[in-house]
Order: structure tokens, then sequence, then C-alpha cells
């Protein structure tokens, strides 16, 4: 991946200005011989491997077996085989492995290594298609040398077993008896597993044992707990959940598909010139993809197993629960089919989507609302536990930010800007970041298994955030011309920012004292803690970045982008992850490959901070170019290694994502035989 | 508290609460906003051309790369003579249905800001070329090729307006000319009409703010060592005369070896970086815009681009010095008005 990147980026500089699967491009075919050419490679390796096989099954040397020979072939019977002997007298022996000859195919292929052409495309396109018949001949030849390596293979043991056979019939019988009999008796003999206990049972009349583990591995990193029981779920309302997740990690993979896409063509500007894949029109698909697909359904699908959890009730009703998620799909689709086809709202960032569209997503949140408040109506618990607050509010939230954004009285002149600073900062502020809270506040205590450290807190943080966070949308637009008392007021909004913020971090780092110790034997701890983090530090950030001062540098740069991907990305992602590797394993009974989670949370860590901290460099640099006033195409040349290494920490994420998804089907698609056969028993 | 714990009570307080502040921070303001403010009495409207190519600007997305908008700092200096004012934005209104009003401000100068770009690249030939490719003209850059604007046809017509494409970068093969088509036209038609309109008189102009503090006053002295004019022609004029000074072959002419770039006496120069040039169309050369006067250079300015233009690329023209720039740049002003 990554040195195909590079190729590739070493390409292009090289030539610039065709597209990159154009018929005409010669980095485009020139990729594409490269890639036949390991293939032949591979191939080569294949024949030549076999060809020296047969070679050496050919030379066959018939030699006579002694005694010594004979006891190996013996030892290496099994019980069957030495009955069916003793019956009939037809051992069956398996074969040897080849030695080595050489060939000299490898040198011969790669020599048609197009150097002397490289320019001409012309040429490389006639290499191409002459190489189609060959390749098509290659195929039949491995076929062909693969059926010869078989027969002489079967001839080679057949004549062994002859050979073995006329050994063994030179022996008198009494010495053939003892060889085969006392290697058949050996053979026999097991332990009878109680030659240390005795005869009494051990019990565990306590239940105090739990995760025993027979069948120890050795382990490549240290075994982290496994999931512990919960209460049975509804298996409809598991079905419902597992849906809206797995629903999620589908739109997580394509739109960070479309967002590596995106990141490329800074290194690639001409990777494609079709209008349907241009910059402009896929980069809202990436954003609203991963904003409504990803994580609002993430969010609502972790929503729809700790509403009724922590209202101790069943969830008001299902069905309504699969109407909202086949609406937000829905959307979702239409709107990037829109966006592509050049269809959108005119421009306003995450307001891409037309309101036809948006109204599938806003008709869902209302279903979603209803569904929600009727099942904390009927809570068995006198008060509503601090998660409910956190998602209803944020889904009241959202459906006010989707109306005021979207109805059309206010949005004149800078009337669209001032609502627009508005929606944008609410939809991720107030929907996302405070659904994502109440997430926090429900698993986070669950995984540590202690209460949170301050439910005031919790509630101090909550009505903190409402007050500021409403305020802050507009200092997206410092400096321009809206009224310059609203951007002040963002400003101090911005810094109010620091209670709410301040005070959830303390409340999450205070619930973790003490139980820090569980951090390295749990695999969805990690994920929380590095949201917590970035949750400080992001918002921080973004408190920094809406100074009038650091505006002057850090606006209309690169650092944006970074800073929505530290906290979208560090805080929503990783909490997101965090609820769903601690609630699939509870929904099915299966755990994920400990090991794959943990390349998912490292690739997925790593490869953000490959992302954002070159971006925030040179983002910076960018800034202070642009105020010494130097040529604005300075300022592109600048980034161009820094857009190399966003490429390259993207490529991490996307592949992280890969491991994500494997990982959830293992967790819930695990393969039904076994589920018949072994239902009682749970899954690795 | 008895409160918290009636979800009916809870969630109504919550609604009301962000409701609330909803009203104050964004639809009061932007309610007041659009009761206030009417575009510029000398603001022109888009031409039907220009507000199709508005369309196809908002369909491909160039907001994401793209801002519409002058900051009152002064690192924006270089987007527009004035920073922008609400009533610049005035004139935008709901498009139609489905779509909401543009005003296309954008949060990220991936590119260039585009306020005044009908004024300070108008050159049609530029734009187009730029379009297909633009990586032809400045070969740093990252904008997407927008190919499928064109297309090819072995005969133009008359009418039709041919883009010169250096074979190296057409994608279709190189038989034909390639033509601009409608489309192409109408975004040009857009970009061309985003121009800065000019404030009536009488009215303060909205300052810059951050002001560089540390340049020191140059005056009259003759000294042109405090510019950088390598800087000055990279930001100014290198997107057409490129920065090795060979211009695009039948679109911008070469300035290395120009006799008018050599010429000791500079009047025609000046002229032409003042005033523009459309001379040399029979050549295949487009017009040139009035530079000087459209980027509001300074006399000291242009005459560290002239030293740049007149010493690069093996040219060794008589430097100038800002004194004799600034009596002609007078008077062609003063040509200008008495016009």
């Amino acid at each position: 991946m990554l040195y195909s990147l590079l190729t590739n980026h070493m390409l292009f500089s090289v030539m610039t200005g065709k597209a990159f699967f154009s018929v005409h491009s010669v980095a485009g075919w020139t990729l594409i011989l490269f890639f036949i050419i390991f293939i032949l490679l591979l191939i080569t390796l294949y024949l030549y491997f076999s060809t020296a096989e047969i070679k050496a099954l050919a030379a066959d040397r018939k030699v006579e077996m002694d005694k010594r020979q004979l006891g190996e072939y013996i030892s290496r019977l099994d019980k069957q085989q030495i009955d069916l002997y003793l019956e009939n007298g037809k051992p069956s022996p398996s074969g040897k492995e080849p030695g080595e000859t050489r060939l000299a195919f490898a040198p011969l292929l790669l020599g048609i290594t197009p150097g002397s052409f490289w320019g001409e495309t012309g040429v490389l396109i006639m290499l191409v298609l002459l190489l189609l018949p060959v390749l098509a001949g290659i195929v039949v030849v491995i076929f062909k040398v693969g059926n010869i390596l078989r027969q002489e293979r079967e001839k080679r043991r057949l004549t062994e077993a002859e050979q073995f056979r006329e050994g063994l019939s030179t022996l008198s019988p009494e010495e053939r008896k003892t060889l085969l009999i006392h290697r058949r008796e050996a053979l026999g003999y097991t332990l009878t597993h109680r030659e240390l206990m005795g005869d009494i049972l051990p019990g565990d009349e306590k239940g105090l044992l739990g995760n025993v583990t027979s069948h120890a591995a050795l382990p490549v990193v240290p075994l982290k707990k496994r999931a512990v029981k919960r209460p049975p779920i509804d298996p409809a309302l598991a079905r419902l959940v597992l849906a809206y997740i797995g629903c999620a990690t589908f739109w997580l993979v394509v739109g960070t598909t479309v967002g590596e896409y995106l990141g490329i063509k800074f290194v690639a500007p001409d990777a494609d010139h079709v209008s349907w894949l241009s910059f402009g029109r896929l980069r809202p698909v990436h954003t609203n993809m991963v904003f409504w697909g990803w994580a609002s359904l993430g969010m609502l699908g972790l929503g729809y197993y700790i509403v009724p959890r922590v209202g101790n009730t069943p969830l008001a009703s299902l069905r309504k629960g699969w109407y909202s998620l086949w609406l937000i799909n829905a959307a979702v689709l239409l709107g990037s089919l829109c966006l592509m086809g050049g269809i959108n709202n005119a421009g306003g960032e995450y307001r891409e989507y037309i309101w036809p569209v948006m109204a599938l997503f806003a008709i869902a949140l209302v279903i979603t609302l209803i569904n929600f408040l009727h099942t904390i109506g009927r809570r068995k618990p006198k008060e509503i536990y601090i998660s409910n607050w956190y998602i209803v509010a944020a889904i009241i939230f959202g459906l006010v930010i989707v109306t005021v954004g979207y109805l059309p009285f206010w949005q004149d002149g800078l009337g669209e800007t001032i609502v627009q600073g508005y929606y944008m900062h609410q939809a991720v502020g107030m929907w996302f970041m405070m659904f994502t809270l109440g997430i926090v506040y429900y698993f986070l205590p669950q995984q540590l298994n202690r209460p949170i450290y301050s439910y005031s807190l919790g509630i101090l943080a909550f009505w903190t955030q409402i007050l500021f966070y409403t305020v802050i949308g507009t200092h997206h637009f410092i400096f321009s011309s809206i009224p310059w008392w609203l951007q002040t007021f963002a400003i101090v909004g911005s810094v109010g920012m620091i209670i709410p913020v301040a005070a959830g971090t303390t409340n999450f780092i205070l619930t973790f004292k003490g139980a820090w110790h569980k951090l390295s034997s749990s695999y969805t701890l990690p994920f929380f803690l590095v949201g917590v983090v970035f949750y400080f530090t992001g918002s921080m950030q973004g408190t920094a970045e809406a100074f009038r001062t650091t505006n002057l540098f850090w606006h209309f740069t690169d650092f944006t982008v970074a800073h929505s991907h530290l906290t979208m990305y560090g805080i929503i992602s990783f909490f997101l992850w965090a609820g769903m590797y601690a609630v699939v394993p509870r929904l099915t009974g299966r755990e994920p490959p400990q090991i794959l989670v943990g390349t998912h949370f490292w690739m997925a860590l790593i490869g953000l901070l490959f992302y954002t901290i070159p971006l925030m460099y040179g983002g910076t640099l960018k800034g202070l170019l642009w105020i010494a006033g130097k040529p604005f195409i300075d300022g592109v040349t600048l980034m161009e290694p820094y857009w190399l290494w966003r490429a390259i920490g993207g490529s991490l994420m996307w592949l992280s994502h890969l491991f994500f998804a494997y990982n959830l089907y293992k967790m819930t698609a695990a393969t039904r035989i076994k589920q018949k056969n072994y239902g009682i028993l749970p899954q690795p | 508290m008895e409160f918290f714990h009636n979800h009916k009570k809870l969630f109504r307080a919550v609604f009301l609460f962000f409701g609330g502040l909803t009203l104050l921070v964004a639809i009061m303001p932007a309610l007041d906003n659009q009761k206030n403010f009417r575009p510029l009495p000398n603001a022109e409207p888009l031409s039907d051309a220009a507000m199709k190519g508005k369309m196809i600007f908002i369909a491909n997305g160039c907001v994401a790369c793209h801002t519409q908008q002058v900051r009152n700092v002064d690192m924006d200096k270089t987007w527009g003579a004035r920073p922008s004012i609400a009533a610049d934005y005035a004139a935008d209104h709901r498009i139609d249905v489905w779509r909401n009003t543009a005003t296309l401000m954008g949060t990220e100068r991936t590119g260039p800001d585009l306020t005044n770009v009908g004024l300070r690249q108008p050159s049609a030939a530029w734009n187009l070329t730029h379009l297909y490719n633009p990586r032809i003209l400045v070969k740093e850059s990252v904008m997407p090729a927008y190919t499928w604007l064109f297309t090819t046809v072995s005969n133009p017509n008359s009418g039709d307006v041919v883009v010169n494409v250096p074979p190296q970068f057409r994608d279709d093969g190189g038989d034909g000319k390639v033509v601009a088509t409608s489309q192409a036209l109408q975004l040009l038609a857009y970009l061309q009409s985003l121009q800065q309109t000019k404030l009536p008189d009488g009215r303060p102009v909205p300052d810059f703010l951050f002001k560089k503090q540390d340049k020191p006053a140059s005056g009259g002295s003759g000294k042109t060592t405090a510019l950088d004019g390598a800087a000055l022609y990279a930001t100014n004029c290198q997107s057409c005369h490129q920065s090795n000074g060979e211009g695009l072959k039948g679109a911008f002419p070469p300035l290395k070896g120009s006799p008018v770039v050599l010429n000791d006496n500079p009047e025609i120069m000046v002229s032409i970086i003042m005033n523009g040039y459309s001379g040399r169309i029979k050549e295949g050369y487009g017009p040139m815009p009035a530079v000087g006067t459209n980027n509001n250079l300074s006399p000291e300015e242009i005459t560290a681009i002239m030293n740049h233009e007149k010493t690069s690329w093996g040219n060794n023209g008589r430097e100038v010095t800002p004194d004799e720039i600034k009596k002609l740049v007078d008077l062609i002003k003063l040509q200008g008005t008495t016009k």
C-alpha cells in the first residue's frame, strides 16, 4: 500500500497532466505492467519449484531397503495402517520432499521490463497486448505442470509402497511380527488421565471460576479479559442493534475509502478525470457519509442498546427502530448519489444533501425520539440515568439543528452564513458529541466495573455544554462580514467550552482512578482512553483556534482539516468503537480476535497521528507564509510533503477500518453450522 | 430534584434552553442581517450565462477549496481592494425549491480566493486552459482537471472557442481541436463576473486590521531591495508568463528576450502593465489585463517586478528606479482620468 503510494507519487511528479486511468496515461500503464510482472514472477517461482520436484521424482533411485530403513517406515505407520497390512499386506507411506535444481526462467521473464520504452505509451500498450496470449499460455502451462507433478508424486508413492512391501516380505514371520505388533501396541498406549488425581472429580460449587481456558496457546500478545456475561438481551433487540452497527460499519468502510481517495488526489491530482469522482464532488460525499452514515448510525445503534437498558425496560417499539435505520440508510445512499451527480444544497459544509434527502434523516430522528421518549416513560427506576439525558437531548438538538439549517426563511444573503456557522458546529457538538458522551457515561463505568466518579460533574457538563456550545458556531467566520459582536460572542463561547470539557474529562479520568490496571487487560478500555484524551485535547484545540490572532495563521489552512479529524475521528469514532467492542460480544456471545482488535486500535491511532500532525505543522507554516505575503502557490508547494504524509496516515486509518469490519464479522457472523453443532459452547 | 426525575419536564427544559439560544445566536441575527442589508447600488447582477456558471461552480463543489470572502485583515489584501461587507452578499437569495442560498464564502483556501478573480485574471484563454488542466499553466497546482467541460472537434465551427492544450495534457488522443462546451463558457462567464463592487464615493472603506508594523518607509530613495520582485512576479504575472519567463506557446507571449522588456525606455512596458495590451491577438496571444491597475500595484512594486523581468532568464535590460516609474505611472493615471 505504502509502496504503491510512493510509486504513484514518484510517477506523478515526473508525469502530470494525464488521467491516471486514462488509456493514454503512461503512469497508469506502467503500474499495470509492474503488477503483471509481479504476477509473472510468482508464476515463475511456482513453475521453478514444481519442475524441480518433477525432475527429482523422475530421477528415481531404486534402493533396497535395509532393516533400519524399514524401522523408519514402520515408525511412520499408524495403527490403522498396521492393521491394514496385517490383514492385506498393503501399506501406504507418504512421499518425500523434492531436492533442488535450477531453471533460468526468472531472468528471462524479468528481461522484458520495458525500461528503454519508458515514455512510449504505444509501446507499453503493445507489450500488454502481446503479454495477453503469453499469459494465457502460462496459465495452461501451470495446469499441465501441476498435473504432471501430481502424477509423479503418486507414482513415487506407489513405488515406495511397493519397495516397503517387498522389504517387509523379506523378513521372517517372527521378525515381522515383533516389529509390527510391538509398534502397534506402542501406538495403542494411552494415559488414563487419572494417574495423578485419583477418582474424585473437581467441582466449583460456589461458581467462583469464570472464563476458564483449558487450551492455552503460546500468546503473541498478552491475553485480554473476555466480555463478562450480562443479563440476557431480547434477541430481536440484539438484531436491531447489530443491524445499526453493521450498516454504520459499511458506511465507515465506504466513506473512508472515498476519503482515502481524496487524500491521494492531493498527491496525484490527475488520478482521474471523471466528473462524478472529481474532488469537489467527492469531498462532501466523504464528510456526509462518515457523519450521517457511520457516526450517526453507530451512535443510534448503541443508543438503542443503552436507552432500554438503563431504564430497565424493553424498547417501546422495535419496528420504529427498523424504520429509522432504513430511512437513514436511504438518506446516505441517495445523498451520496446526488452529490456525485452534481446536485447539492449550494455549498454549506455538512449541509450539502438537498432537503428532500435530509428530510429522510430528520424523519428518522423524529421516529427515534418518540421511541426513546416512550421507552424512558416506561422506565423502572425513578431517576433518568445521565446517559439518557445526553442521548435524548442530542436527538432533540439534532432535530432543531436540521430544521433551522434547512428552513429557508432566514437564509438570504449573510443570513445563510450565520445559519451555516450555527448548523455545522451544532451538528458536531450538539448532535455527535452530546450523543457520544451519553454512550461514554454508560459504557465507561460498565467496562471499568465501577460507578461514574461524579454524577454532578456530568450534570454540570451537560448544562454548560448547552450554554456555551450553542453560541460558538460563528467562530468559523471570524473576520468575515458577519456582525462583529456575533464573532466576539462565538469566541467567548469557545473559551467557555473549557468548563464542560474539563468537567467531562475530569469525570472520566477520575472514574479510571484506581482501575488503571484494568487498561492492560481489556481490549475496549484503550479505545475509551484515547477517546477521553482526544476529547480534552481536540476540544481545547478548538478553543485555541477560535481566537482572532490564531485565526490569522490557522484559518483556511489544512489545520482545520486536522482538527476535524482529531475530533470526529479521535473522539467520536474511538468512543464508538469502544462501545461497539463492548456491546457486540454481549449480544452475540462471540469475541473478536483479540490480536486484530489490537491491530485495529494501533493502526487507527498511529494513522490518525500521521494524518493530523503533519497537517497541523504544514498548515501553520502555510498560514505564516500567507501572513508574510508570499505568493499563494508557495503555500501549495510547501504542503506537498505534508499532503503525502496525510495520504500515508489516511491509508493506515483506512486499513484499520477493514480490520474493524472483519472483527465485527467475526463477532457476528460466525458460521451457522458451528452454532448448530456446538450451540452451547462459546466460540473463541 | 423532582424536576430531573420527570422526563417530560426535563427534556422540555432542555429543548427550550437550546431553542432560546438558537433564536438568539442564529435565527435573530440572520433575520436582522437579511432585513438590514441591500446590494450596493452600483453592483451588477449576474448575467444569465454567469448565473448558469454559478450553478456549475456549485454542482462541482468548487467551494470546498475556494473561498469568496476578503477578510478585514491585512494578509487578505491580495484578494481584494477592500474587505468584503454584508452588502456584497445581499443579492444572494435561495436558488430554487431544491437548493439553498449560495454565498459561497467557504471555509478553506486550498486554492486562491475568488472574490475578485474576474478582475485579477479575466483572460478567457487563461481560464479555459486552466480549467482543462490547471497543471498546463501552474505545474504545482493540485486543482482537478475539468476535461469533461470540453469536447474534441475535428473541424471547429466559427463560433467554437478553441482551447490551446499542449499534446501531453490531452486526454483524447490528440486528434482534432479541444473546444469549450457551453458549460465551460458559462463557468468562465461566472469567474469573469467575480469582481468587487466599488463602494459609492464618500463612504469610508472598512479598514484592514493587523497591518504589518515592520515595513520601513522606503519613500523615494530609489532603493527597491525591500521588495521581492520574484515573489511579486509569482503573485501577479507567473500564472501566464510562467516561472521560466517563456510564456505558453500560442497563448501567452514570452518575456525572455522580449524587446519590450529589454527596451531601455520603460514607457511601453509600464503602459502595458497599467493599461493591459491586446496588440498581439492576431499572433494567437490573448489580451493582457491591466494587472497593475487591477491589483493596485504601487510604483515600487511595479519597479521590483520590472527589474525582476529585466534581469532574469538571461535577460540583461537596464534596471529602472522607482522614481522614473512613479512619474510614468502618474502620467498614465492622469491620462486615464482626462479621457
